[in-house]
Protein backbone atom coordinates (compact mmCIF):
# COMPACT_ATOMS: atom_id res chain seq x y z
CA UNK A 1 0.00 0.00 0.00
CA UNK A 2 1.51 3.31 -1.20
CA UNK A 3 1.19 5.83 2.10
CA UNK A 4 1.73 9.43 2.08
CA UNK A 5 4.88 10.09 3.25
CA UNK A 6 5.62 7.17 4.99
CA UNK A 7 5.47 4.83 1.52
CA UNK A 8 7.63 3.30 -0.87
CA UNK A 9 10.59 1.95 1.93
CA UNK A 10 13.04 0.00 0.53
CA UNK A 11 16.29 -1.09 2.45
CA UNK A 12 18.38 0.13 -0.96
CA UNK A 13 17.02 3.78 -0.43
CA UNK A 14 17.71 3.74 3.54
CA UNK A 15 20.94 2.34 2.96
CA UNK A 16 21.39 4.95 0.23
CA UNK A 17 20.23 7.83 2.20
CA UNK A 18 21.82 6.61 5.30
CA UNK A 19 25.68 6.48 3.31
CA UNK A 20 25.05 9.97 1.77
CA UNK A 21 24.25 11.76 4.99
CA UNK A 22 27.35 10.17 6.55
CA UNK A 23 29.30 11.22 4.27
CA UNK A 24 28.07 14.79 3.51
CA UNK A 25 28.04 15.22 7.75
CA UNK A 26 31.72 14.23 7.64
CA UNK A 27 32.86 16.66 4.88
CA UNK A 28 30.99 19.24 6.82
CA UNK A 29 32.89 18.63 9.86
CA UNK A 30 36.15 17.63 8.06
CA UNK A 31 36.14 21.08 6.53
CA UNK A 32 35.86 23.15 9.90
CA UNK A 33 38.53 21.12 11.71
CA UNK A 34 40.73 20.26 9.00
CA UNK A 35 40.25 22.74 5.75
CA UNK A 36 39.66 25.64 7.67
CA UNK A 37 43.97 26.24 8.02
CA UNK A 38 43.93 25.61 3.97
CA UNK A 39 40.89 27.02 2.75
CA UNK A 40 39.34 30.55 2.08
CA UNK A 41 36.80 30.88 5.15
CA UNK A 42 34.31 31.75 2.74
CA UNK A 43 34.67 28.61 0.73
CA UNK A 44 34.24 26.65 4.24
CA UNK A 45 31.14 28.30 5.55
CA UNK A 46 29.44 28.07 1.72
CA UNK A 47 30.68 24.43 1.73
CA UNK A 48 29.31 23.32 5.45
CA UNK A 49 26.15 25.29 4.26
CA UNK A 50 25.84 23.39 0.76
CA UNK A 51 26.16 19.88 2.93
CA UNK A 52 23.41 20.47 4.91
CA UNK A 53 21.41 21.66 2.49
CA UNK A 54 21.69 18.84 0.41
CA UNK A 55 21.63 16.52 3.19
CA UNK A 56 18.49 17.51 4.36
CA UNK A 57 16.88 17.28 0.86
CA UNK A 58 18.72 13.71 0.94
CA UNK A 59 16.70 12.83 4.69
CA UNK A 60 13.51 13.92 2.79
CA UNK A 61 14.04 11.73 -0.46
CA UNK A 62 15.50 8.72 0.98
CA UNK A 63 13.99 8.86 4.75
CA UNK A 64 10.74 10.30 4.43
CA UNK A 65 10.31 9.47 1.02
CA UNK A 66 9.21 12.32 -0.73
CA UNK A 67 9.23 13.18 -4.48
CA UNK A 68 7.29 14.23 -7.50
CA UNK A 69 4.84 11.66 -7.08
CA UNK A 70 1.04 12.08 -6.78
CA UNK A 71 0.87 10.36 -3.60
CA UNK A 72 2.90 12.41 -1.81
CA UNK A 73 1.72 16.01 -3.85
CA UNK A 74 -0.14 17.13 -1.06
CA UNK A 75 2.56 16.92 1.91
CA UNK A 76 5.49 18.21 -0.52
CA UNK A 77 3.28 21.41 -1.35
CA UNK A 78 2.64 21.88 2.10
CA UNK A 79 6.29 21.88 2.75
CA UNK A 80 6.98 24.21 0.29
CA UNK A 81 4.95 26.60 1.59
CA UNK A 82 6.10 26.24 4.79
CA UNK A 83 9.55 27.20 3.48
CA UNK A 84 8.31 30.29 2.14
CA UNK A 85 7.20 30.71 5.57
CA UNK A 86 10.63 30.32 7.52
CA UNK A 87 12.01 31.97 4.31
CA UNK A 88 10.13 35.23 5.30
CA UNK A 89 10.53 34.10 9.08
CA UNK A 90 14.36 33.91 9.37
CA UNK A 91 14.99 36.36 6.25
CA UNK A 92 12.95 39.10 7.71
CA UNK A 93 14.05 38.84 11.16
CA UNK A 94 17.68 39.29 10.03
CA UNK A 95 16.45 42.25 7.87
CA UNK A 96 14.93 43.95 10.19
CA UNK A 97 17.45 43.32 12.99
CA UNK A 98 20.61 44.27 11.29
CA UNK A 99 18.84 47.54 10.18
CA UNK A 100 17.81 48.25 14.01
CA UNK A 101 21.80 47.59 14.91
CA UNK A 102 22.82 49.70 11.90
CA UNK A 103 20.71 52.99 13.38
CA UNK A 104 21.33 52.39 16.87
CA UNK A 105 25.12 52.60 16.15
CA UNK B 1 -17.64 16.57 16.84
CA UNK B 2 -18.08 13.25 16.19
CA UNK B 3 -20.85 14.06 13.36
CA UNK B 4 -18.72 16.61 11.76
CA UNK B 5 -15.54 14.24 11.54
CA UNK B 6 -17.49 11.34 10.34
CA UNK B 7 -18.77 13.21 8.00
CA UNK B 8 -15.64 14.69 6.86
CA UNK B 9 -14.30 11.38 6.66
CA UNK B 10 -16.89 9.74 4.56
CA UNK B 11 -16.70 12.86 2.03
CA UNK B 12 -12.62 12.34 1.63
CA UNK B 13 -13.24 8.55 0.57
CA UNK B 14 -16.11 10.05 -1.81
CA UNK B 15 -13.87 12.65 -3.57
CA UNK B 16 -10.08 13.09 -2.54
CA UNK B 17 -7.88 10.06 -2.89
CA UNK B 18 -7.44 8.95 0.20
CA UNK B 19 -8.49 5.86 0.59
CA UNK B 20 -7.55 4.81 3.71
CA UNK B 21 -7.25 6.42 7.02
CA UNK B 22 -3.64 6.42 8.02
CA UNK B 23 -2.80 8.18 4.56
CA UNK B 24 -5.10 11.05 6.50
CA UNK B 25 -3.71 10.43 9.70
CA UNK B 26 -0.53 10.05 8.42
CA UNK B 27 -1.13 13.71 6.44
CA UNK B 28 -2.45 15.31 9.62
CA UNK B 29 0.32 14.78 11.53
CA UNK B 30 2.68 16.10 8.77
CA UNK B 31 0.81 19.42 9.02
CA UNK B 32 1.65 19.29 12.66
CA UNK B 33 6.01 19.02 11.95
CA UNK B 34 5.65 21.33 9.39
CA UNK B 35 4.15 23.87 12.09
CA UNK B 36 6.33 22.37 14.63
CA UNK B 37 9.49 23.18 11.59
CA UNK B 38 8.03 27.11 11.51
CA UNK B 39 8.68 26.78 15.92
CA UNK B 40 12.25 25.90 15.12
CA UNK B 41 12.47 28.71 12.22
CA UNK B 42 11.63 31.14 14.85
CA UNK B 43 14.50 29.65 17.39
CA UNK B 44 17.24 29.75 14.70
CA UNK B 45 16.06 33.08 13.68
CA UNK B 46 16.94 34.06 17.58
CA UNK B 47 20.24 32.38 17.29
CA UNK B 48 20.79 34.19 14.24
CA UNK B 49 20.33 37.18 15.41
CA UNK B 50 21.98 37.15 19.18
CA UNK B 51 24.69 34.34 18.34
CA UNK B 52 27.91 36.52 17.97
CA UNK B 53 26.80 38.61 21.29
CA UNK B 54 28.95 37.36 23.69
CA UNK B 55 28.89 39.79 26.85
CA UNK B 56 32.32 39.27 27.39
CA UNK B 57 31.79 35.87 27.40
CA UNK B 58 33.03 32.37 25.86
CA UNK B 59 32.56 31.67 22.80
CA UNK B 60 31.96 29.43 20.41
CA UNK B 61 35.48 28.37 20.04
CA UNK B 62 35.97 28.14 23.39
CA UNK B 63 33.22 26.12 24.21
CA UNK B 64 32.79 23.64 21.14
CA UNK B 65 34.00 20.03 20.71
CA UNK B 66 33.96 19.44 17.50
CA UNK B 67 34.61 15.34 17.67
CA UNK B 68 31.69 15.20 20.80
CA UNK B 69 29.02 16.97 18.45
CA UNK B 70 30.67 14.49 15.59
CA UNK B 71 29.32 11.44 18.15
CA UNK B 72 25.91 13.05 18.78
CA UNK B 73 25.21 13.93 15.60
CA UNK B 74 26.13 10.23 13.97
CA UNK B 75 24.28 8.49 16.94
CA UNK B 76 20.83 10.24 15.65
CA UNK B 77 21.99 9.44 12.12
CA UNK B 78 22.16 5.82 13.11
CA UNK B 79 18.56 5.86 14.77
CA UNK B 80 17.18 7.33 11.76
CA UNK B 81 18.60 4.05 9.75
CA UNK B 82 17.75 1.70 12.48
CA UNK B 83 14.62 3.33 12.55
CA UNK B 84 14.09 2.80 8.52
CA UNK B 85 14.67 -0.82 9.07
CA UNK B 86 12.08 -1.20 11.87
CA UNK B 87 9.56 0.40 9.57
CA UNK B 88 10.76 -2.34 6.88
CA UNK B 89 9.94 -5.05 9.46
CA UNK B 90 6.68 -3.55 10.13
CA UNK B 91 6.41 -3.72 6.60
CA UNK B 92 7.27 -7.38 6.26
CA UNK B 93 5.05 -8.15 9.73
CA UNK B 94 7.99 -9.27 11.59
CA UNK B 95 7.02 -8.18 14.71
CA UNK B 96 10.07 -9.65 17.07
CA UNK B 97 12.37 -8.24 14.27
CA UNK B 98 10.51 -4.47 14.79
CA UNK B 99 11.01 -4.82 18.41
CA UNK B 100 14.64 -5.31 17.91
CA UNK B 101 14.94 -2.10 15.93
CA UNK B 102 13.01 -0.17 17.82
CA UNK B 103 15.17 -1.06 20.99
CA UNK B 104 18.10 -0.51 19.10
CA UNK B 105 16.95 2.91 17.84
CA UNK B 106 16.13 3.82 21.12
CA UNK B 107 19.21 3.00 22.32
CA UNK B 108 21.01 5.17 19.52
CA UNK B 109 18.78 7.63 20.61
CA UNK B 110 19.52 7.34 24.38
CA UNK B 111 23.05 8.11 23.96
CA UNK B 112 22.54 11.03 21.82
CA UNK B 113 20.70 12.54 24.58
CA UNK B 114 22.77 11.39 27.32
CA UNK B 115 25.82 13.37 25.29
CA UNK B 116 23.21 16.68 25.38
CA UNK B 117 22.75 16.32 28.54
CA UNK B 118 26.22 15.77 29.67
CA UNK B 119 27.00 18.73 27.78
CA UNK B 120 24.44 21.26 29.07
CA UNK B 121 25.83 19.70 32.45
CA UNK B 122 29.44 20.70 32.18
CA UNK B 123 28.65 24.19 30.74
CA UNK B 124 26.52 25.00 33.50
CA UNK B 125 28.95 23.70 36.28
CA UNK B 126 31.56 25.67 34.19
CA UNK B 127 29.15 29.14 34.88
CA UNK B 128 28.37 29.37 31.10
CA UNK B 129 25.30 28.27 31.89
CA UNK B 130 21.59 30.43 29.71
CA UNK B 131 22.12 33.56 31.96
CA UNK B 132 25.77 33.97 31.08
CA UNK B 133 25.02 36.03 27.58
CA UNK B 134 22.91 36.23 24.70
CA UNK B 135 24.63 33.64 23.06
CA UNK B 136 24.51 30.99 25.23
CA UNK B 137 19.93 31.96 25.90
CA UNK B 138 19.94 31.08 22.12
CA UNK B 139 22.19 28.20 22.41
CA UNK B 140 20.26 26.66 25.21
CA UNK B 141 16.97 27.43 23.89
CA UNK B 142 17.71 26.16 20.54
CA UNK B 143 19.96 22.82 21.53
CA UNK B 144 17.34 22.42 24.61
CA UNK B 145 13.90 22.18 22.01
CA UNK B 146 16.17 20.13 20.02
CA UNK B 147 16.59 18.16 22.78
CA UNK B 148 13.35 18.37 24.53
CA UNK B 149 11.78 17.07 21.08
CA UNK B 150 13.93 13.67 21.07
CA UNK B 151 13.12 13.35 24.61
CA UNK B 152 9.53 13.20 23.71
CA UNK B 153 10.28 10.74 20.76
CA UNK B 154 11.86 8.30 23.24
CA UNK B 155 9.41 8.31 25.64
CA UNK B 156 6.52 7.82 22.44
CA UNK B 157 9.40 5.27 21.35
CA UNK B 158 9.13 3.21 24.35
CA UNK B 159 5.62 3.00 24.43
CA UNK B 160 5.58 1.80 21.12
CA UNK B 161 7.58 -0.97 22.05
CA UNK B 162 4.89 -1.84 24.95
CA UNK B 163 2.17 -1.69 22.33
CA UNK B 164 3.66 -3.86 19.77
CA UNK B 165 4.30 -6.47 22.67
CA UNK B 166 0.90 -5.90 24.30
CA UNK B 167 -1.24 -5.17 20.84
CA UNK B 168 0.59 -6.66 17.97
CA UNK B 169 1.26 -4.84 14.58
CA UNK B 170 -2.46 -4.03 14.53
CA UNK B 171 -3.20 -0.98 11.85
CA UNK B 172 -3.82 1.36 14.13
CA UNK B 173 0.06 0.77 16.04
CA UNK B 174 1.33 0.98 12.48
CA UNK B 175 -0.34 4.03 11.95
CA UNK B 176 1.41 5.58 15.40
CA UNK B 177 4.53 3.57 14.19
CA UNK B 178 4.65 5.40 10.32
CA UNK B 179 4.08 8.86 12.49
CA UNK B 180 6.63 8.17 15.03
CA UNK B 181 8.73 7.79 11.97
CA UNK B 182 8.32 10.57 10.41
CA UNK B 183 8.81 12.88 13.75
CA UNK B 184 12.41 10.95 14.42
CA UNK B 185 13.73 11.48 11.02
CA UNK B 186 12.28 15.56 11.20
CA UNK B 187 14.62 15.72 14.51
CA UNK B 188 17.62 14.47 12.36
CA UNK B 189 16.65 17.18 9.85
CA UNK B 190 16.70 20.27 12.64
CA UNK B 191 19.82 18.78 13.79
CA UNK B 192 21.82 18.95 10.72
CA UNK B 193 20.30 22.79 10.68
CA UNK B 194 21.81 22.79 14.54
CA UNK B 195 25.24 21.09 14.11
CA UNK B 196 25.83 23.33 10.69
CA UNK B 197 24.62 26.85 12.59
CA UNK B 198 25.50 26.31 15.77
CA UNK B 199 28.41 24.09 16.51
CA UNK B 200 30.48 24.24 12.79
CA UNK B 201 29.42 28.27 12.48
CA UNK B 202 30.62 28.81 15.96
CA UNK B 203 33.60 27.21 15.97
CA UNK B 204 34.74 29.05 12.15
Amino acid sequence: MERAGAGKASLKAYAAGFFYSIALTEIAFWMVMHGERTLPRWVVVGGIFLAAVVQILIHLHYFLHLDRSSTVRWNVLALVFTVLIITIFIGGTLWIMSNLHYRMM
Amino acid sequence: MTTETATIGVVSHGEFEHPDPISNQVFGFWIYILSDLVLFSTIFAAFAVVGHHYAGGPTGKDLFNLPYTLGETLFLLFSSATYGLAMLAMEGNRRNLVLVWLLVTFLFGLGFITMEVSEFYHLIRAGDGPSRSAFLSAFFTLVGTHGAHVSTGLLWMAVMMVQVVTKDLTPAVQSRLIRLSIFWHFLDIIWVGVFTVVYLMGVI
